[in-house]
Formats: structure tokens, sequence, C-alpha cells
């Protein structure tokens, strides 16, 4: 095999990933079905000068991603459904002092420890409202292993654009498969902004014209306050309700001006399709299987697949809606994209969900089903 | 019987090596040219409970990830046999071990002594699931002998190379003597 074409799991997808998108730092707390993400990036961090640092909590993973970033670190982290619950609140921090950094759900079964082992796609709600606060998050779900590589460098990318969180939500089954995987080297790489002023007048809030305000590290001569507390400009608390509406407004505009960039979609047979399945994650594979056993039985069937979940691809659905007489959301769970789905579409068409909770991937059979019942 | 999309399942208890030799088929086949994606299911437990690993193995892209109507099925224990005897495709194979009762089932059933080759002859219990990688190898000729014995060398802990080979070379053996 040529030397970039491996054939590995999507959880060592991602660690390759992000070392082509330049991470130097993880720290977390080992959990299934993410572990072997810590575990290759233990070995492989370290190989090229990164530090990796197994913490005692994932409250205390979220904060040093927080420290490493602030100090010029490309930062990531992995987990599954308890642990994100308990990063919850410093994800809040890494919105408000606006720190880059990426944090991987390999989502399973829940509520609380649930099964273990088993996949699950039951925190896309999570992921955009976990912490609290009004706020914009980019979560971004990968389908295939070559996605899992491909995609972690785009959240890497979005991260450093946008001085952002971002949330990769994978699953259990794409974590834990394996596929053949092209490591391309080929695909741009982002870093953030450093600022062009001299230091004494640094303004680590100040945005540029992209909403996105330029970041010193810690350590640099560019002396500055990262606060969780609302903050102007000069990143010292503020409590003015003028500052307050804009600074929550920029920290949601810089993020929802740039949709056409952020969101990312697939589509299968969609032209002409009459039939939109809406997916994403583990899911999306086998609703692509099912795409082409109805298009077998002269069904003008399509699927949209959403690589981007967060900020919604509202566009693209209304686009799809408009040609489709009805569509259909597979979800391991008991219906997340589809209220979105149905947000967007306005009742102009039916949306049907198929969804399952057992711990067991949906099969294209199962989705056939539920369109054989309705068409 | 190399079809359009070829399913297997490994399925037994945990610590028998069939996730391993569930990546070595599958990377076998990826060596031969083709796509292959492998998974796994397997409870909370280090060792003991039900464990299985699933390869798709096809020449055109795979879709859907998993196995739904396997042509092949490897059964180490009785829980493995009786859980997935009855849901093959309608040529499958179930290769058992000799240590496994038989079930009825309407498909083909191949019984071979894998786990006492591994422990017996090549004196290392261990290596069934090498032992049964040659099994299913010689027999379905899903994959390429050259293919799973480069896979083999590339997944297998540094030293026991010698080992695993001649547990791979045994189970073909089991197959010979089958004629």
């Amino acid at each position: 095999m040529h030397d970039r074409i491996k054939f590995l799991q999507g959880n060592e997808a991602c660690v390759e990933g992000a070392l082509t998108a330049g991470a130097s730092f993880y720290a977390g707390y080992p959990i299934t079905p993410s572990s072997e993400i810590a575990e290759l990036a233990s070995i492989r961090l370290p190989a090229v000068g990164g530090v990796f640092i197994q913490m005692e909590d994932e409250i205390a993973s979220m904060a040093a991603l927080v420290g490493a970033s602030m100090a010029g670190a490309k930062a990531f982290t992995a987990t599954s459904g308890p642990g994100f619950s308990l990063m919850q609140e410093n994800i809040g921090l890494a919105i408000m002092t606006e720190a880059p950094c990426v944090i991987i759900n390999v989502q399973r079964s829940g509520p609380s420890t649930g099964l273990a082992t088993k996949p699950a796609q039951a925190d896309v709600m999570q992921a955009r409202w976990g912490t609290h606060g009004d706020h914009a998050i980019i979560v971004l779900s990968p389908a295939s292993v070559q996605e899992c590589y491909e995609l972690m460098i785009q959240a890497f990318n979005f991260a450093e654009e946008f001085r952002t969180p971002v949330i990769f939500l994978s699953d259990e089954i794409v974590g834990h498969m394996r596929e053949k995987v092209i490591l391309r080297d080929d695909i741009p790489i982002v870093n953030r902004k450093f600022p062009k002023v001299d230091p004494p007048e640094y303004r680590p809030y100040q945005p540029g014209e992209d909403g996105v305000p330029p970041l010193a590290y810690f350590g640099s001569d560019y002396i500055f306050h990262a606060s969780s507390s609302m903050h102007d400009e000069t990143g010292y608390p503020n409590n003015v309700p003028d500052n307050a509406e804009k600074v929550i407004k920029r920290l949601y505009k810089k993020i929802y001006d740039h949709r056409d960039e952020i969101i990312i979609t697939k589509e299968y047979e969609t032209e002409d399709a009459e039939i939109i399945l809406v997916s994403f994650g583990a899911s999306a594979r086998s609703a692509r299987e099912a795409v082409y056993i109805l298009r077998e039985s002269g069904y003008k069937a399509g699927l949209l697949q959403l690589n981007t979940l967060w900020p919604f691809p509202d566009e693209k659905v209304r686009q799809l809606a408009d040609r489709a007489k009805f569509m259909v959301v597979p979800e391991m769970n008991l219906g997340q994209i589809i209220s979105e789905v149905k947000r967007v579409v306005e009742a102009r068409i039916p949306v049907y969900g198929v969804n399952k909770v057992n711990g067991e991937i949906i099969t294209p059979y199962e989705i056939l089903g539920k369109i054989k019942e309705v068409f | 019987m190399m079809e359009e999309r070829v399913e297997i399942r490994l399925s037994g208890s945990g610590g028998q090596g069939l996730i391993l030799a569930g990546i070595i088929l599958a990377e076998a086949a990826i060596l031969d040219g083709k796509n292959a994606v492998q998974s796994q299911s397997y409870g909370p437990e280090a060792r003991g409970g039900a464990s299985r690993a699933e390869v798709v193995i096809s020449n055109d892209e795979i879709d859907y990830p998993k196995v739904t109507k396997p042509q092949v099925i490897l059964a180490l224990t009785n829980e493995a046999l009786n859980k997935f005897k009855d849901n093959l495709a309608p040529d499958g194979i179930i290769i058992i071990d000799s240590s496994v009762k038989k079930a009825d089932t309407p498909y083909k059933i191949v019984q071979l002594p894998i786990i006492e080759t591994a422990r017996d002859r090549i004196g290392r219990s261990m290596v069934a699931n090498i032992v049964a990688v040659g099994v299913i190898t010689a027999l379905t000729k899903v994959v390429s002998r050259e293919a799973v014995e480069r896979a083999i060398l590339k997944r297998v802990p540094k030293g026991t190379e010698e080992l695993n080979k001649k547990a791979l070379y045994a189970g073909y053996e089991l197959v010979n003597q089958l004629t």
C-alpha cells in the first residue's frame, strides 16, 4: 500500500487528521468508545514534540484545552456522553474567551452510563445547547473513516478561523469501524490570526472585519486578560447592557455570517429525487444503501448527508424540499435532527422519522420499511 | 466465491482474538485491491462475554458497513452458533470449532478442530484466531493467501511472526484434510 493509504479505525483517523491540522496538545480522560483516540494521541503527540496529558476528569480536560489554546497550541480532546456532559461548563468558557479547540464526542447510548459500548446519535441537541447561555457553535459529523480524517482537519480550520470551540460528533460505529483511508496532504491548513498592532495597543476582543479578533498567546509580549465574565474589547469585565448585547450578537454572528463556508453537505442521487432522506453519521451509511436499493426498484430517492449539523443547513434542506414529495430522517435517537428539518420545511411536505434507540445501527431495510409504509 | 459483496461474521467470546482476525481479513482484502469495512460488537467486559467482529468486502464502495446476511460465519462458542446459525446468505457456510455442539440449521456446517490445533500443534491456544483466518481463507478464497500473510505480519506483535505463520498454515492444512 502507498504510504498515505492506510487501513484505520475512525478514531485513529481522527488523530491523524488532528496531527495533519497541526494539533500539538491533547488533554483527556479515556472513555469507551473514544479511548483509541487518547491511546494513539499519547503515542503520536510526544513523538512530534507535542503534549499529551491524561487528566483527572473531563472538567479539567476541557479547562486544560482552554489554557493550551490561549498559550498558542492547537488543542483537542475526545470523550463520550458522560464525559461530554462534564465538559459543558468549560465549553462555555471556550466560547466566551474565544479559545479555538476541538472536542470529539464519540457518541454512545445514554442517558448517564447507558450502554457503554453501544452506539447512539442522541447528543445532537446537547452539542448545540449543552452549555448554557445564547451562543453559536460549530458541530461536524463524520460517516466514514475518510471523513473522520478530512473533517477533523476542517474542524481545526474552523476553530482557528473563527476562534471557537468546534464539536466533532462521531459515533461508536464510525469511531470503531476500520476502512481504507487516504491521508491526504493537500488540504489547506488554517492558523489563527495573530495581532498586527504593537503589544500596548492590543485589544484581545476587538474583532476584525470578519467578526473574529486576532489572538495573541499567553507568554508572548502581548499581555491580556481572558474572562468568563461578560467583557469588552479590552478583555476586562464590563456589565453595561449595550456591551453585553453587542458581544453576544458578535459571538453568534461570527459563526452564522459564515454559514456558507461552514456548512458541508453531501448529496447522493438527489438531482431528480422525490423521496429525500436526510441523515448523518453511521445512519447516513444505511440511508445511502437504502437510496441505491430504492433506485434499483425504480423509486426516485436521494440522500442529503449532513457533515455540518450546526449551524443547521437550512438552505440546502429547503431547496431539496421544494422538489420532494416527502422527506425521511433516519437517526439513532427519538427525533433530534428531524425537528430541524420540520422547522425548515414548514409542513409543506410530510417529514417522517426512522428512529432506533436500542444500541444497534438502523438497517437499510428498516428505512425501506418506513418508506413503503408511507409511500 | 467472490461475489460483489461478501459478508463475514466472526463470533465467539471476548479474548479469542476475533476482532484481530477480522482486521486481518479486511486488511488483506484491501491489499488485494478491494474495499473492506471491519466493525465489531462487544460488551463492557475485558474478557469473556459475547464478542463478534464483522467484515464486509466488496469491489464497489461499501455503503452499509454492517453484516446482515453473511456468506461465512465462524462460531467458536455454542452461544455464538445458536445466536447466528439461522441468518445467512442462501449459499452461506458456518465454520465451527470441534468444541462447539452442532445445531440444527439449513446451512452447511464445517466443523474443524481450530482451538485444539492452536493449543496442541502450535502450542499456543492464543493463535486459534489465526488458525481460523487460515481456515476461512482456504475454504472461501475471499482473500488471497499472499495478502492474508502480509496482513498478519503487519498486525501481530513483533517476535510472534513465525508462530502466527505456522498457525495460518495449520489452518490451510485443516481445510486440505477435508477433501
